[in-house]
């Protein structure tokens, strides 16, 4: 069992700098996310777009955002749990115990959720039979390439995932790429490439419509916008249409909710449960706005009440980073 | 106030006055019409907003940008009269538009 201060769920923006303002009151936390790295939204969903309204930065991408929020939070040494989601809270005196999809389990007084819109998850293919192939004959990702030695892959998708894919694929295996529209989302020169080489059979304006089969599946079939079918013949369906955002298990943790996200006061961002915090876009109160900097302002006042629920003790003293030796020693800066 | 009307997949039907400026999002979330999630909030980065506008009105509509076809590529069902509603301002020129939203977003 790992104790901390403070576990906090998401490690987007919002999620990294509520490790500092935690980390600057001598806060310890524990970081999980169901993703493989840090960054959220900022980092699946726009790395390379700017934003323009982060207080005092005038334009940075989502990556460049991250990486800032990762040098700055340093000093603290912070745990991170990527690929993990947590399932389970319950309630143990004045702690919370959690428990992850990896079946690891925290003992904190707080939690802090900053979990966007939830966790991301492959978007699904929608057609009937879809669910029943899945990690069987229908794939959202590649583990094992060697699979598909020799076998009829379709792959489905127009962005770099479903390019890359049909790409490396096509030297073992006999690949069709099929997309809705002509153009494609990912990188020119990949798509270049293909056409080049012209192992892969590309299809475009067509889209998934059924798949038929047995134990396996033998064939699909696929429509085009005006009403064309083709066959195809198909071991493997890999589909790439990105990733979606679900709210999973925190809705079943027995905070006031409002449709996805949780009602929070404004004082110090605690939910309906004491100890329970909710920052960034997932927490809702009036006026509320899905900004970066609001997470950020949301995550600083919910760190005063961690603080006093975490050392019950001691007096809590606001402080201001310019002038306070202990918030210095904390950061490791070196007074000259 | 322009009227936007919006079609559930169930055929359940909201008319609704959306002030112009906003979007067709932001008047689906204001007046809570189910079948629009929004989860980016109007960013351009979920696809969760998705609707088919009814013919005579997406010929109306200006062009979708590549950004909002990247998108849609990843929404539940895309059609050809696809768009996602975010990128859809209300303005005089579309009062009484008509759109369906999908039988799910994800």
């Amino acid at each position: 069992m790992i104790k901390t201060d403070v576990v906090i769920v998401g490690a987007g923006p919002v999620g990294l700098f509520a490790v500092h303002q935690l980390g600057i009151k001598g806060l310890k936390s524990e970081v999980i996310d169901n993703l493989d790295k840090a960054g959220g939204q900022c980092i699946e969903l726009y790395p390379d777009k700017p934003i323009y309204d982060i207080a005092g930065i005038p334009e940075c991408t989502g990556e460049e955002l991250t990486k800032n929020l990762l040098d700055q939070i340093k000093p603290f040494k912070t745990n991170f749990h990527f690929n993990e989601r947590v399932q389970e809270i319950k309630n143990d005196g004045n702690n919370w115990i959690l428990k992850t999809s990896k079946n690891k389990i925290f003992s904190s007084p707080n939690i802090i959720i900053a979990g966007g819109v939830g966790s991301f998850e492959p978007r699904k293919l929608s057609v009937k039979d879809a669910e029943k192939y899945e990690d069987k004959n229908v794939f959202y990702s590649v583990t094992d390439k060697n699979k598909f030695k020799g076998k009829k892959i379709s792959i489905f998708g127009g962005g770099d995932s479903a390019l890359d894919w049909a790409l490396e694929l096509s030297k073992i295996a006999n690949v069709t790429l099929i997309h809705r529209r002509e153009e494609f989302r990912g990188a020119p020169h990949t798509l270049g490439e293909l056409k080049k080489i012209g192992k892969v059979d590309i299809k475009t304006k067509y889209q998934l419509a059924s798949i038929e089969g047995g134990e396996k599946i033998k064939s699909i079939n696929i429509k085009s916008d005006d009403g064309k079918e083709t066959q195809i013949e198909t071991d493997y369906i890999l589909s790439f249409f990105g990733l979606i955002m679900k709210l999973g298990p925190i809705s079943e943790w027995g905070l006031n909710m409002d449709k996805k996200t949780i009602k929070v006061n404004t004082e110090n961002f605690e939910t309906n449960k004491k100890g329970i915090f909710a920052i960034g876009d997932i927490c809702t109160y009036p006026g509320k706005l899905k900004l970066i900097l609001s997470g950020f302002h949301e995550g600083a006042l919910a760190s005063v009440e961690c603080f006093k629920r975490a050392r019950p003790n001691e007096k809590y003293r606001f402080e201001f980073t310019t002038s306070s030796k202990e918030i210095q020693a904390r950061l490791g800066v070196k007074n000259k | 106030m322009p009227k936007i009307t919006y079609i559930e997949s169930t055929g359940e039907q909201r008319t609704i006055d959306v002030q112009k400026g906003l979007s067709v999002m932001e008047g689906a979330i204001q007046n809570k019409i189910p079948g629009i999630d929004a989860d980016c909030g109007g960013g351009m980065a979920c696809a969760t907003c998705h609707v088919y506008v009814k013919e005579e009105w997406f010929n109306k509509l200006p062009k979708a940008e590549d950004g909002e076809q990247d998108m849609i590529d990843m929404a539940y069902e895309p059609k050809k009269n696809s768009r996602l509603s975010c990128q859809l301002i209300v303005s005089d020129e579309l009062d009484g538009m008509v759109v369906t939203t999908p039988t799910k977003q994800t």
